[in-house]
């Protein structure tokens, strides 16, 4: 009796001392690899349970939107993208992190944010707070299959224009053979050809709006951007691009089908993988083409974060995950679990780059992923001012509509269902929609 | 002797022939019906980057990897869709079953109106909807909770039942019931002794329509649970990524998911089959 009543309370002094945080996350693969290491959080933590949910990213966005907007408090922690992080930060919906970094000196030290790449840093405040952690992140550049270029007998420069880079897909382009010269994002939508088409435009000198929120579609360098795209992957590109996204391009790429790839720096991994690429070892790194406009937002920058809903009730519990999971220690352990450095969260802090045996693993893309995201700087993506931030997106609410209803049009362009002028019209009045609508035109 | 067994055959090898041509035909529609369910039976046992490949494969070496993938987190999800699924359809008829009596037995003069209404709740999309219960399941507490799900899911259910069984006890002859209140029955005889046995075809085919709604019903899933009473379709979604290939992963998850229904499917229709063709009502 005694023993069972010594049994009852020790179970319930454990249940009041432990609390249990709900992650939401998407299912990436470098997310699948933190829920397998739980385990070595609780290590470290073990009065802290972790219930994890995976949602496919778009539902993972609505869900949470709702929960955080109704104040549910379903979720404690929550990947969110780079876009969104600024635009629920404004709305009051995630927690600011500085004052809990200040809160705990210890643990601000061990974590050391000032290790975390500055312009991912800058892409995560508003404000003057910082309002989420990168768990990874990304820019894009210039893929290229090496043995396609040497059977055409030309050479990849390490920062090619845009221009060099038709004149180098139509030498390869090879459609009886299967072989194409190019590959771009074509299936609409503001997260696929938008992320690459908003790159293209502000590299040709193009902007969304100009400082008095008017759109700026009806310009030159949108026109020399929209024909371009079309025309290069029309001529060069393999059929059906408009339903081409990341997914199917990169499965191209890896079946030596293309020559040229502009894509997310996160495809260097999969490229390199025997399991999925039929082209280890025989790919080639750029830098993202630039345009005939400005060097300035060619790459693009997107980061997966992890932040704490406003609405959680166990925020200093999340807290402690976030710092974890993000932190230096777990880089390291990442890569002694999977045995290799190349398989670490990618794009966060110096002393990854830093480090001689990462390096080592991810060689040759290394150097030029980290360039790329250190010039991918958020507030200074266009060669004219804009009042908003971003790259391949424009951080406003409306952007995801406005974004997917553009490149809808400019699939429509590329499958030849319209002209250009056609299309440029559609979307100028789009943009002007948005900017009306959404009350920001003074 | 000759000629007309001669002319037997021809008739014969006409009919034959023709026997021979709708049976192709016939597999020719089961295939077609079937072939999504096999691809994705085959993808399941694929590498990822064969179920992506183009031209499509057709033959490889199978691979278990994918379910072990996919198995981790199969036994909860299963759980929560077996209990939402029957609790729900359960409740329903509960519900349903007793209004379906009283406006196929005692119409009213309002009963065609209340039918109409019933089934006029289901005119508006379910995302039209959603915003209004996610607050009152908030404030209820009944967010990803089973009970919740299983509310959800009563209150979906409810018109297919009440309209169904409805249609059904209406066919059962009035002759029935009068010679039953002739010797005296009670409205609580005629349920149970006449209605509920009459309509029991009728009781199995709606209940197997309510549990495969029931199951395969994403949106509320999506919207209302997370991971305390996530049903078998919010787990399929799980896979989805956007970096990588994840198809054939998630065929072996959506393989698991439709497994039971199969299996439930190939015990019941025997019964199923009896109970229709047996039935007292012609």
């Amino acid at each position: 009796m005694k023993r069972i009543l010594l049994l009852s309370l020790a179970l319930f002094g454990t249940a009041q001392a432990a609390s249990t945080i709900t992650i939401a996350t998407v299912n990436n693969p470098d997310m699948v690899t933190m829920q397998k290491l739980t385990p070595e959080f609780n290590k470290k933590y073990p009065d802290i349970n972790v219930k994890w949910v995976t949602l496919p990213e778009n539902e993972l966005r609505q869900k949470i939107t709702l929960d955080v907007a109704s104040g549910a408090g379903t979720f404690d922690l929550a990947t969110v993208g780079s876009y969104e992080v600024p635009i629920w930060a404004k709305n009051g919906w995630l927690d600011p992190l500085t004052p809990m970094f200040a809160k705990d000196p210890a643990l601000a030290k061990a974590y050391d944010l000032n290790d975390v790449l500055p312009t991912v840093r800058s892409a995560l405040s508003n404000g003057g707070q910082l309002y989420a952690v990168p768990f990874y992140a990304e820019s894009s550049m210039t893929y290229y299959n090496k043995d396609l270029f040497k059977a055409a007998n030309v050479t990849m420069p390490a920062a090619p224009t845009w221009q060099q880079i038709q004149t180098l897909a139509s030498k390869i382009h090879n459609p009886s053979k299967g072989v194409y010269g190019i590959c771009l994002r074509g299936l609409p939508g503001w997260g696929e050809n938008m992320g690459l088409f908003s790159t293209m435009v502000n590299t040709f000198g193009g902007r969304w709006y100009d400082m008095k929120w008017q759109p700026q579609i009806n310009t030159p360098a949108w026109k020399q951007a929209v024909t371009f795209y079309v025309d290069t992957l029309k001529k060069y590109g393999p059929p059906g691009a408009t339903s081409n996204g990341f997914t199917e391009n990169l499965t191209l790429m890896s079946q030596g089908k293309c020559g040229i790839w502009v894509d997310a720096t996160v495809g260097a991994g999969f490229l390199s993988d025997p399991a999925n690429s039929k082209v280890v070892g025989k790919v080639g790194f750029a830098k993202a083409p630039v345009g005939p406009g400005t060097p300035r937002g060619s790459n693009w920058f997107w980061s997966w974060n992890l932040a704490i809903p406003k609405s959680s009730k166990q925020a200093d519990s999340a807290f402690k995950f976030l710092t974890w999971a993000t932190s230096k220690d777990y880089i390291a352990l990442v890569a002694k679990t999977k045995g290799t450095w190349a398989s670490v969260p990618p794009g966060t802090r110096n002393s990854t780059y830093n480090n001689p045996q990462y390096k080592a693993a991810a060689g040759a893309f290394s150097s030029l992923v980290l360039s790329s995201i250190k010039s991918a700087d958020v507030t200074k993506a266009t060669k004219d001012p804009v009042p908003y931030t971003g790259i391949q997106y424009i951080s406003i609410p409306q952007f995801q509509a406005l974004g997917t209803q553009v490149g809808q049009y400019l699939a429509g362009a590329l499958s030849g269902q319209s002209t250009i002028d056609a299309t440029l019209k559609q979307m100028q009045d789009a943009a002007q929609k948005t900017a009306k609508d959404g009350g920001y035109q003074k | 002797m000759t000629a007309a067994p001669t002319h037997h055959n021809a008739v014969g090898s006409r009919h034959r022939v023709r026997n021979a041509f709708l049976t192709v035909i016939t597999y020719v529609i089961a295939l077609m019906f079937l072939f999504p369910l096999v691809w994705m039976v085959m993808a399941a046992f694929k590498t990822e980057s064969q179920a992506f490949a183009s031209p499509p494969v057709f033959f490889f070496q199978p691979v278990l990897e994918n379910f072990q993938k996919a198995l981790p987190t199969y036994g909860p999800a299963l759980l929560h869709s077996l209990i939402a699924a029957f609790g729900s359809t359960l409740l329903a008829f509960i519900l349903g079953l007793p209004a379906a009596f009283a406006l196929a037995v005692y119409p009213t003069r309002r009963a065609q109106g209340v039918l109409s209404w019933m089934l006029s709740t289901k005119f508006m999309p379910a995302v039209g909807v959603i915003v209004p219960l996610f607050l009152i399941f908030k404030n209820l507490h009944l967010l990803d909770t089973l009970p919740g799900l299983i509310l959800m899911y009563t209150t979906m259910n409810l018109p297919l039942v009440v309209w169904m069984m409805h249609s059904y006890m209406t066919e059962i002859p009035y002759a029935i019931y009068e010679a039953a209140k002739v010797d005296g029955a009670s409205v609580g005889q005629e349920f149970f002794g006449i209605a509920l046995p009459l309509a029991m075809p009728g009781v199995s085919a709606t209940a197997l329509l309510c549990l495969i709604f029931a199951w395969n019903e994403v949106f509320f899933a999506l919207n209302l649970t997370s991971s305390n009473a996530a049903p078998l379709s919010v787990y399929i979604g799980q896979f989805k990524t956007s970096e990588g290939l994840f198809w054939a992963q998630m065929s072996a998850a959506a393989t698991l998911t439709v497994l039971p229904v199969l299996i439930f499917g190939w015990v019941a229709q025997r019964q199923l089959v009896r109970g229709l063709s047996f039935g007292a009502v012609k």
